[in-house]
């Protein structure tokens, strides 16, 4: 079966990471990375891989719509307002790893409603959205969830310019994911930044208060949701077995990470782009058969 | 011998703020007129009135407050006829929006909490906070952990950002006084801008690294009356009145009026004890962020531990303020290992 091409917009750190992890994909084939700094690192590895590699921004992409299908953006939330028009213009399928969210939050490993509208373009929420709120919508699938709280923590190393400068944006969106596509009543999200030699690797812990506790079924639950989202994740665990007080349950996992252009511990950055191509290899095999 | 009058000196409150982590979030609004009231009448200068862990701390990571922090935020203002109210907003918990709240219903001054390398991370929240007009202060957590120079990186990034005063934080209560000479001056070396400090008393040294920050330059100046603070407390708000008061410094603050709230409003409403216990001596040996303390010391009793040995590890992992969640984690995980070494 042949791959569908997709191309890498931004050729920073995220953007360079995702490519090496869409290289193991079977069905994606990388055509391009786009950035706008020649001297980029990213721009240099992705000539040197043999792809396509322009300097020009999303003109690129308009002087040559064909180069791909699937287009990964890893830029910045304002540049992906404007980018996103001419993806839609253009009939392409946009995921969008910055914070704007012009498309639905969306994590690999939550089920959507098929019935919704044609859906060409979906957010990626936050790192710490992506290693939360699939446990959070496991438990409350099995348990209703009418609160949930997350406590992320990352390496001091591994929190770029972009999050330091908006941490409110974190815990916001963060916040909203947890409700919507996680299926709590009302969320809370944390983030802690530790400076700590050698880094420590991104752990997250889950509180989630239910109506109906059952302890079984939340515990097999909750090993079925990581195991699912170790199919792209691998480095992603549980630290312990989940604790349970009363109504509440709590879950401490880790986040190791690929160690494709991140240090390992960076299980922060590592997951945001594990499951962008995730999500770039389910619709890539939509567009294969045809349903999208 | 004539006293010194010190109208730079300015002295901060945070039994409201501080204490709550000691009472498990849960005071109540009459508790808070009764002590911003006697406090306003003493001629306090600011009162700090939030959740333990800033606004937007109650959660099930630090406790959950009994009453809503905007309401004994808004009770405060109503009492405080002179005494300003302060806030604390720690990024990555609160928001720039709980800031507003807070503001909107008379809020004066905000202190930014960060961990002493992360300043980066509060441009956002001071920035905005001068913009809605507020007295803005910086707070380097655990400063403790770094040296001199780190800090005054630190703390002039929060300058460049709009502070109008960078603290020195010994979250853990770990400093010894010449820890606290050695900061404090680096800062006033380094800054434009005033230089607070505010301690623990886990190693019973408040008093005394207070001192010594006054000495050093440092006006912004925190206490918590009867030690009503995360762990051991801070320094003693009316002992260190009442030494100012021996060494001829004049803040403008009744001691005596301070002592008897001290005893009649505010001793009342110590649940366990102030005192330094074998668990907050430990705090500040093993240089661990004070709010832990009863954290650890009822995962201690639920995994069959001793409180020291799940703070000790603590500190060795170098966790950060805020990092609640790995007082279960650990205390889990060393009931294994007990349970394996049998």
């Amino acid at each position: 079966m042949s791959k569908v091409k997709a191309a890498i917009i931004g050729s920073g750190n995220i953007g360079t990471d995702l490519m090496y992890k869409l290289e193991r994909s079977e069905t994606i084939e990388v055509s391009a990375m786009i950035g706008i700094d020649p001297d980029s690192d990213g721009l240099k590895r992705a000539k040197e891989r043999g792809y396509a590699a322009y300097s020009n921004g999303i003109d690129a992409v308009k002087e040559n719509p064909d180069m791909a299908e699937i287009f990964f953006d890893a830029t910045s939330a304002r540049a992906h307002i404007e980018h996103a028009k001419v993806l839609k213009e253009l009939g392409k399928f946009a995921i969008d790893l910055t914070p704007a969210a012009i498309g639905p939050f969306y994590s690999p490993a939550v089920p959507v409603d098929e019935t919704d509208e044609k859906l060409d373009n979906v957010n990626m929420i936050t790192c710490g959205g992506q290693a939360t709120i699939p446990l959070i919508y496991a438990v409350n699938e099995v348990a209703d969830v009418s609160y949930a709280e997350i406590v992320a923590t990352i390496s001091s190393l591994s929190a770029g310019p972009g999050t330091r400068a908006n941490i409110d944006e974190f815990t916001i969106t963060t916040r909203r994911g947890i409700e919507i596509v996680g299926g709590a009543d009302k969320g809370k999200a944390i983030i802690i930044l530790n400076p700590a030699e050698p880094p420590i690797m991104m752990q997250d812990t889950i509180y989630c208060e239910v109506k109906h506790m059952d302890e079984a079924k939340i515990t097999e639950a909750i090993h079925n949701m990581i195991e699912k989202v170790q199919e792209y994740v691998p480095g992603y665990r549980l630290k312990q077995e989940p604790l349970f007080d009363e109504n509440l349950v709590s879950i401490f996992v880790e986040v190791e990470g690929a160690a494709d252009y991140f240090p390992e511990y960076a299980g922060n950055l590592d997951i945001m782009t594990a499951a962008a191509a995730k999500v770039g290899e389910d619709f890539a095999r939509k567009l294969k058969v045809g349903s999208l | 011998m004539g006293k010194q009058k010190r109208d730079d000196i300015k002295i901060t409150e945070v039994c409201l703020r501080d204490g709550s982590h000691a009472v498990s979030h849960s005071f109540t609004e009459q508790q808070v007129r009764d002590v911003t009231r006697a406090l306003d009448d003493a001629g306090m200068h600011y009162i700090e009135v939030s959740h333990g862990d800033g606004l937007g701390g109650s959660t099930l990571q630090y406790g959950r407050s009994h009453v809503d922090e905007l309401k004994l935020i808004e009770a405060a203002v109503d009492e405080a006829k002179n005494s300003k109210i302060a806030v604390l907003l720690l990024p990555g918990i609160g928001t720039i929006h709980d800031l507003e709240e807070a503001h909107k219903l008379g809020a004066k001054l905000v202190r930014v909490a960060t961990h002493c390398t992360e300043a980066d991370v509060s441009a956002q929240h001071i920035s905005f906070a001068r913009e809605l007009g507020m007295e803005t202060l910086g707070f380097l957590m655990m400063a403790h952990s770094v040296p001199e120079y780190k800090l005054v990186e630190q703390a002039k990034l929060m300058e460049s950002y709009g502070a109008e005063a960078v603290y020195v934080t010994d979250s853990a209560g770990a400093m010894l006084p010449e820890d606290v000479r050695k900061r404090v001056r680096a800062l006033k070396d380094n800054l434009d801008i005033e230089v607070g400090f505010h301690a623990h008393n886990n190693l019973s040294v408040a008093v005394a690294n207070t001192l010594v920050a006054i000495e050093e330059g440092a006006t912004r100046i925190d206490g918590s009356v009867r030690c009503l603070g995360a762990g051991a407390g801070n320094t003693q708000t009316e002992v260190l009145l009442s030494v100012l008061d021996r060494m001829g410094i004049d803040v403008g603050i009744d001691i005596y009026k301070m002592m008897d709230l001290a005893e009649d409003i505010v001793g009342p409403l110590i649940q366990g004890t102030q005192e330094i216990t074998k668990g907050s001596l430990v705090l500040g040996y093993a240089g661990v962020y004070s709010s832990f303390l009863l954290h650890a010391e009822r995962a201690a009793e639920r995994f069959g531990l001793d409180p020291r040995d799940i703070l000790i590890e603590l500190g060795e992992m170098k966790v950060v303020g805020g990092q609640e969640d790995m007082i279960l984690d650990v205390g889990a995980r060393l009931a294994r290992e007990k349970e394996l070494s049998k």
